[in-house]
């Protein structure tokens, strides 16, 4: 009962002062402590209430027990990550976008390919490509290769769109003006095209960021070896160790959002002078 | 329009071609493995008719697969546990109900989010945190976790397609709540509109066009939930479980066709919203 009383008042605390923050004018200390404060008011009223309504840690482990689980295990949750996001993730997220921003040139290059390849593409990436992952793992083993190839297939269409959609988003005075300089395709595309295309790529980047992630750990549910992010869910779920799944998904979370945050960073010092990044 | 038949009809046959040349080259192993048992000389068309009609191939051809589609659609009938539309229904009905719990949230979000302050500023970062978290990840957790509880069958996947949906419906909606400009609001306030009337009459209607289109990846987003959902429960029902089961006994046809019966399901439901979106826009008269 205490803890549910807990529960209660970190709550209301919590919300009192997030609406007294949130009158106040907007600077960058409320903007930071308004969802900080939430998140951490989350996270006492999810302890409070496992606590005290006594729900068994098979269902839901409190918060605490989480955070003595991911210190007892780093060396697991290390080797993990290694296996799943520097080398499935990473990898294919770098060869899956490059190659696409290497295509996205072709396509641009040539209106035939643009016009048909692009309707095509677009097709693709509403599909759910997750699918290719069991196709995949049969064709390249259970280690981080499969795994880099779903990344790969999941990551290639949403940047082609994009980077497709950004060439072509510089205006026809802008290449006129480049033409009366007398530069050619490569100087108009190095000077002009890839600048202006570059807030477009940055959002193929980060929809990516995200999809690669997923992508390496569902392929792991079709087989992998004894390590890895998805194997150690999918196991531990069955041993009902959810600490241990819990902590796997905090790193999850943490990976997941400092990939996404490293990428927003990049798109803000490549394309300071966009709008969007003005305030 | 039809400016691009001919561009896109060449890119889908390039496609095939490629397929096919695909499958003679990764099934040619097996192939040549087969005939040194049995002594043969394979000559080149025996080897394509070979690489084409294996049981188990490692890359089916195109109308391996269709045949089985043909086969697990038409020939079967739909109560069968083998039916492929008896499976897809059940992803299918995962799916839409996730993607209305889904679409109802995302909403009431987006109107709490663009009235009020507080909200705006504390769960607008955290939804968009939300995301950058693999959730797939946590899919197997809900299934077995609700299962332990007694609540199987279709709730747990609709929540997974559930927490994949809401995400761009809630960005979408609140950009779309906050589209009307400074002018269009005043001309409400010289009109003593109160605020319901301001949503119902001019917030919601504007918001219509960014509605639409992320129902479109939310649609998508839900149906990947639905099947990843299904891939922890052992292979009983669904289009994952059909994905599952297949890459334990290596039935690589029955694989290809679920993803084509899964790719052919997610166009189709983004088409019918994509249909709805004009039909409703027009009457609107936004289109």
């Amino acid at each position: 009962m205490m803890w549910l009383f807990f529960a209660f008042g970190i709550w209301a605390l919590g919300w009192w002062a997030n609406t007294r923050l949130a009158a106040l004018p907007r600077t960058r200390v409320t903007a930071l402590a308004v969802p900080v404060i939430f998140g951490l008011t989350l996270i006492a009223v999810w302890e409070g209430i496992v606590r005290g309504f006594e729900i068994s840690a098979i269902l839901l482990p409190a918060p605490s027990m989480i955070a003595v689980r991911f210190a007892a295990s780093t060396a697991i949750l290390w080797e993990d990550f290694v296996q799943t996001v520097i080398k499935g993730a990473l990898s294919g997220y770098v060869i899956g976008c490059g190659s696409a921003f290497l295509v996205a040139i072709l396509v641009d290059r040539f209106d035939f390919l643009r016009r048909g390849l692009l309707p095509v593409g677009n097709f693709v990436a509403a599909l759910p490509v997750i699918g290719m992952a069991p196709i995949l793992v049969m064709w390249f083993g259970f280690d981080w290769h499969s795994k880099a190839a779903v990344v790969v297939v999941m990551v290639f269409f949403p940047m082609l769109v994009n980077t497709v959609q950004g060439l072509a988003d510089s205006s026809a005075m802008q290449r006129d003006l480049m033409r009366t300089y007398a530069a050619g395709y490569w100087t108009t595309l190095l000077k002009l095209r890839l600048p202006a295309a570059m807030p477009f790529i940055f959002n193929g980047l980060k929809i990516a960021s995200t999809l690669a992630l997923i992508g390496a750990i569902v392929a792991e549910f079709f087989g992998s070896p004894i390590r890895g992010m998805g194997f150690r869910i999918s196991t531990s779920v069955g041993q009902l160790a959810l600490d241990l799944v819990w902590a796997e998904i905090v790193v999850a979370a943490i990976a997941g959002s400092a990939f996404y945050g490293v990428v927003a960073l990049i798109e803000r010092a490549v394309t300071f002078w966009h709008p969007s990044q003005r305030n | 329009m039809t400016r691009n038949v001919l561009p896109v009809m060449t890119v889908v046959c390039a496609i095939f071609a490629l397929w096919y040349g695909a499958a003679i080259w990764l099934n040619a192993p097996w192939a040549y493995d087969k005939a040194t048992r049995t002594g043969e000389v394979l000559t080149t068309q025996t080897l394509i008719a070979d690489t084409w009609s294996q049981k188990k191939p490692k890359l089916p051809a195109p109308h391996q697969v269709a045949s089985e589609i043909w086969d697990t659609t038409v020939e079967k009938k739909i109560t069968s546990k083998r039916s492929l539309i008896y499976h897809s229904w059940i992803t299918l009905s995962a799916t839409l109900l996730g993607f209305a719990l889904g679409t109802g949230l995302g909403i009431a979000l987006a109107v709490g989010i663009v009235y009020n302050r507080t909200m705006d500023m504390s769960v607008m970062p955290w939804v968009i945190a939300s995301q950058t978290i693999p959730i797939l990840a946590i899919a197997p957790m809900i299934i077995v976790v609700l299962n332990a509880v007694g609540i199987s069958g279709l709730l747990p996947k609709a929540m997974i397609s559930m927490y994949l949906s809401f995400f761009p419906v809630v960005v979408g909606m609140v950009k779309g709540l906050r589209s009307p400009d400074a002018m269009q609001l005043d001309q409400m306030r010289t009109w003593n509109a109160s605020p319901t009337q301001t949503f119902w009459r001019l917030r919601l209607p504007s918001s219509m066009p960014y509605l639409f289109t992320s129902l479109k990846i939310g649609m998508a987003a839900s149906l990947v939930g639905a099947i990843v959902g299904e891939l922890p429960t052992g292979a009983i029902a669904g289009l994952g479980a059909r994905l599952l089961a297949g890459s334990y006994y290596g039935q690589t046809i029955q694989i290809w066709s679920a993803l084509i019966m899964a790719a052919a399901l997610a166009a189709s439901l983004v088409a019918i919203i994509g249909l709805i979106q004009r039909v409703t826009l027009k009457r609107m008269g936004m289109a």
